[in-house]
């Protein structure tokens, strides 16, 4: 049972990913930096290596439609969006966890508009961060096709039953070619199973009515019905993981650990900028300085409790938001602090990143020492490099 | 309609499975009104039955038995297309 290795993006990683689940539907429409994901899929669709049907529809808002439709009808689903998409998505999205449609969609993160911008930020994702959707940002290629293996089995357990993004930077991710293990066919099948809802809407066994109105009477009472699943997608990303990480070899968890041991001070970061951060990390570790990384990779279900475990022992910890919150704080740093209430740590946060501005591991000594300014690597602020 | 239930008990996104609509009274929304028939000129078109936008038309197989009032709102559709003017809207 070798695995091959191939030189892939993220984009055709995760296109490999979807080509091997075979969802029975997928619903999508293109939008850079998703393209590649869709058009990979697209090729293995019309090359008869997927089976499912792709659905070319009008928008973003129809590919959910459909995408819930199809879900609860009985078919495993999938689709792919990025950016605008997803802001056009985003009454589906709603509606989608609502619904508990465990529906998989890939996401390229990109910058909203205005101006508008084909970038990474996570603008997108913070967009919809109460949906009630689950949030899984990946560091690289190789994590994009894993997740992507791992996330139709999350959204499938019956104690979840929720859309789950697996989110990769886009262009940083989605268009940069690294070596990808992708694992036997067989094993993804075995692994992956057979799709199930509880009430298929074409099980005409068991009629039902999905979706119905909920006045002042119920609508409480599914909501916090909903905030249990998303709470119950976190030991389920663990049980799924360990599951996975027995066929691949690789971990996967809701957050990663990096050199936090002995660190007085803890960056967070999400996504592929955790990569940039383990070089900066290494470097100032080289250079005597007890320097770690916590690398947030479920932000929904926010896992408290592993970062609160995490960040202990740090004297300082530095939050890195690739998004803002115009007006209040950013959408990491607010659970971060929300975590540490009460704590002694000294904490801080930086925006970086906003419309695909690089980070770079150089950049990481201010960070740390405090000198850089909230927004790091704009111009006329105190700068960096 | 029974008691309400807590979240704990509800189907996945308040799937609805039991078929309760049955027993979901909505009579109490007349405002004065209701069906008559009078069976002497009624000849079991059915149109009634069709054009009732609840399920207050009660058959007998394929004749016309009567009204249920627990689920009538006195829309007074019924007697609208009535071809032979046997349903008349009464005062309660």
């Amino acid at each position: 049972m070798s695995a091959a290795l191939e030189l892939l993006t993220g984009g055709e990683a995760v296109a490999h990913a979807m080509r091997q689940v075979d969802p029975d539907v997928v619903p999508v429409y293109p939008i850079t930096p998703q393209t590649p994901i869709i058009q990979g899929f697209a090729k293995f669709v019309a090359d008869g290596k997927a089976h499912g049907e792709l659905v070319d529809v009008e928008s973003e808002h129809s590919a959910m439609s459909a995408a819930i439709g199809s879900a609860l009808a009985g078919a495993r689903t999938m689709t792919a969006t990025s950016s605008q998409g997803l802001a056009l998505m985003a009454e589906v999205v709603y509606i989608a966890a609502a619904m508990r449609a465990p529906i998989v969609m890939a996401l390229g993160n990109r910058a909203l508009s205005g101006p508008i911008n084909i970038h990474c930020d996570h603008s997108d994702s913070m967009l919809i961060r109460d949906s009630g959707v689950v949030q899984l940002f990946v560091e690289n290629a190789q994590e994009a096709y894993d997740m992507t293996l791992l996330a139709p089995r999350l959204a499938e357990r019956p104690e979840v039953l929720l859309p789950v993004l697996v989110c990769q930077d886009g262009f940083t991710i989605t268009h940069s070619a690294e070596p990808v293990e992708l694992l036997p066919e067989e094993s993804v099948r075995r692994f992956v199973g057979d799709y199930a809802v509880p009430h298929a809407v074409l099980d005409l066994a068991t009629p039902a009515t999905q979706g119905p109105f909920a006045m002042p009477d119920y609508y409480f009472e599914l909501r916090r019905a909903q905030v249990a699943a998303l709470e119950a997608a976190l030991p389920a990303l663990d049980d799924v993981a360990f599951e996975l990480t027995r066929l691949t070899g690789r971990p996967l968890a809701a957050v990663e650990r990096y050199r936090v041991e002995g660190a007085r001070t803890v960056v967070v970061a999400m996504g592929s900028t955790a990569g940039t951060v383990k070089e900066g990390v290494d470097a100032m570790r080289d250079a005597g300085e007890p320097v770690g990384l916590l690398r947030v990779v479920s932000f929904r279900p926010f896992p408290r409790a592993a970062v609160a475990e995490a960040l202990a022992d740090a004297k300082a910890v530095v939050v890195l938001d690739r998004a803002d919150s115009p007006g209040g704080a950013p959408p990491l740093f607010a659970e971060v602090a929300s975590v540490l209430y009460g704590g002694r740590a000294d904490l801080r946060g930086h925006v970086y990143g906003l419309g695909g501005r690089e980070l770079h591991p150089e950049d990481l000594p201010e960070i740390v020492s405090g000198e850089a300014p909230a927004y790091v690597g704009l111009r006329s602020e105190p700068c960096l490099a | 309609m029974g008691a309400l239930r807590a979240w704990q008990e509800l189907e996945p996104g308040g799937t609805v499975v039991r078929a309760d609509a049955e027993r979901v009274l909505t009579g109490g929304w007349r405002t004065g009104l209701k069906p008559e028939a009078d069976l002497g000129r009624c000849v079991d078109c059915l149109l009634c039955w069709l054009y009732c936008p609840d399920s207050a038309i009660v058959l007998d197989g394929t004749a016309f038995a009567g009204f249920d009032l627990d689920v009538c709102k006195g829309c007074e559709l019924c007697a609208e297309m009535c071809p032979t003017g046997a349903i008349e809207m009464v005062a309660e």
